[in-house]
């Protein structure tokens, strides 16, 4: 694969852009791989390429039974932030964000990460003072986190709607490294970059069973056939049950549901951060993306759902926090809408784990921030995979927590996956 | 839209109403083992296709219905009262309300 340069550009000016080579084979799947990875979103694509990478495990296939990046990795609002206080998920998140800021560069291929801040707006004492906490917690263990003023929210955002009677505005909670990146350019870097080290990208191609002999894996059962591996690692978001139960595993402490998100026409530039409205049982968050167009969303649509579209008082809730925040929205029209699957956990933490099948691997369970978290996500399924064992961070990213009773419940809703976020 | 068919109260849009969770899920005696509980509480089937799921009619009537539904397409193929043998009570006074 040919590198991404000053030069290659230059080059390729020269010669009427016809030096560009195709970024990604599209191979047809060999017999048996030493490792392989169902599902080609973020989470497995970054695994494929870490376990190439930092592993030098590189017979690797990873299979995508539709598209790659046609999953939740091209249909997030792309935050990305480490504002996580619980244990475990304080470490994992931060670390996240430390490979968010050398990506681009890692896979040579231009992830557009912005570190645009976060802005948590704030509407009362209870909750400037609930955030900070959860602020101070984030500065104390090596990140970076400010809580602003009326004053200095006002010169950064001028235009949000500070005359609101019911919801005042007071201040906001602000990690500034945090921000967003382009979604679908992460899925192809990841993409481009493992191919590079000869990871098998297999696309229309949909697991459908194990094949299972002795207590292990020997292989998946496939739309393309069967394909044997040494090692199995499940990456599949909203179809984690499904693959589970397909290797008898019985029931997961997830749910799916479905989660819409917006665009709005392009405009000007009109706002630099990323900013997130969440008081009275609204939540919300806006960006800008680089086309100019208004990106946000809100909550679930709150039942169950495999269907990948939702349905319209979503649409409405989420279009009025956007207009009380930003009244001068109001006339923007909306461009489009669409959703994607989450896989909602009991405690809205994730798993990367070990499973009672000895060679077979689930990572599952982001509910609505599995965008931020892809980079770690794939940096410790690759580590779990190669090594057998779970690195100390991920300790209670595991089936069992609950059981154990170290449920990692950051916003400390309870058992109903729906109130996770 | 999604829109459910209450016993109760009729055809109504979905936002009058609160979605429990898998109906299916039975909780165990109080003195049951921590695993029985650990499974009820924790763990779902998350099917994708038909499932008996619980609503409650938040904006309406206020009772728990038991509605089967596709999770895939949406479709609502059947809503029944979660509580029959209140249902029998709450209609037998209605009517008799009509008879007076
Ligand atoms: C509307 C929306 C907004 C979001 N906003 C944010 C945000 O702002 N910040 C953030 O951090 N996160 C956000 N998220 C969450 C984030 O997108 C997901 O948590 C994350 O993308 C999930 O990991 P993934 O990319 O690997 O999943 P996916 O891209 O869904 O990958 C899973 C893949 O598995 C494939 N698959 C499933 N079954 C099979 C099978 N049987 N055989 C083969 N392949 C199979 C699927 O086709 C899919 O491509 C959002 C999600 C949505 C839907
Ligand atoms: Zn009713």
């Amino acid at each position: 694969m040919s590198k991404f340069s000053l030069w290659s550009i230059i080059q390729n000016g020269l010669s009427r852009q016809r030096g560009w080579q195709r970024q990604w084979r599209d191979p047809n799947p060999r017999e048996k791989y030493d490792v392989v990875i169902v599902g080609a979103g973020l989470h497995g694509l970054a695994t494929a390429y870490y376990l190439a990478t930092n592993h030098y495990v590189r017979n690797v296939a990873v299979l995508e039974k539709g598209w790659l990046g046609g999953g939740n990795a091209g249909r997030n609002t792309t935050i990305i932030r480490s504002n996580y206080m619980m244990p475990g998920n304080r470490q994992f998140y931060e670390h996240s964000l430390k490979l968010w800021e050398g990506l681009s560069h890692e896979l040579n291929y231009n992830v557009m990460f912005s570190q645009r801040h976060h802005v948590t707006l704030l509407h009362s004492p209870a909750a400037r003072d609930s955030a900070a906490r959860r602020y101070n917690t984030m500065k104390l263990t090596d990140s970076d986190a400010e809580l602003w003023e009326l004053p200095t929210l006002k010169k950064e955002i001028p235009h949000l709607n500070y005359d609101n009677a019911r919801f005042p505005i007071i201040g906001a909670a602000v990690q500034r490294r945090a921000g967003n990146a382009r979604h679908d350019a992460v899925a192809w870097g990841y993409a481009r970059a493992a191919d590079t080290y000869g990871v098998d990208i297999i696309q229309n191609c949909e697991v459908t069973g194990v094949v299972r002999e002795n207590g292990k894996l020997t292989g998946l059962k496939t739309t393309r056939g069967k394909i044997g591996a040494g090692k199995v690692g499940f990456a599949v978001a909203g179809n984690s049950s499904r693959l589970w139960q397909m290797a008898e595993l019985g029931n997961l402490p997830i749910e799916t549901h479905l989660l819409q998100a917006f665009v709005s026409e392009p405009i000007k530039p009109l706002l630099d951060h990323v900013v997130v409205f969440g008081v009275g049982g609204a939540h919300f968050y806006i960006s800008q993306s680089d086309k100019g167009g208004m990106v946000f969303g809100g909550d679930l649509d709150w039942y169950k759902s495999y269907a990948q579209r939702g349905n319209l008082p979503t649409v409405q809730d989420v279009c009025e926090c956007a207009t009380s925040i930003l009244p001068c929205l109001g006339r923007v029209r909306l461009l489009r809408h669409w959703s994607g699957l989450m896989d909602m956990s009991m405690d809205g933490s994730p798993f990367i784990c070990k499973t009672p099948i000895e060679n077979l691997y689930l990572n599952a369970g982001w509910n609505y921030g599995g965008f931020k978290a892809s980079p770690a996500s794939g940096w410790y399924f690759a580590d779990l995979i190669a090594n057998d064992r779970p690195h100390e961070t991920i300790d209670h990213f595991t089936l069992n927590r609950f059981r154990k009773g170290v449920i990692i419940d950051e916003r400390g809703a309870g058992p109903d996956p729906k109130l996770h976020g | 839209m999604l829109r459910i068919n209450c016993p109760f109260c009729g055809l109504r849009d979905y936002s009058e109403f609160t979605y429990g969770g898998d109906a299916s899920v039975v909780y165990p005696d109080l003195d049951a083992g921590e695993d029985e509980w650990h499974d009820a509480v924790f763990l779902r089937e998350n099917i994708r296709g038909l499932q008996r799921e619980t609503w409650h009619h938040v904006q309406g009537c206020r009772m728990w219905l038991i509605v089967e539904r596709d999770t895939l397409t949406h479709e609502i193929v059947g809503v029944e009262a979660a509580h029959p043998e209140w249902a029998k009570v709450i209609q037998s006074q209605a009517s008799e309300k009509k008879d007076q």
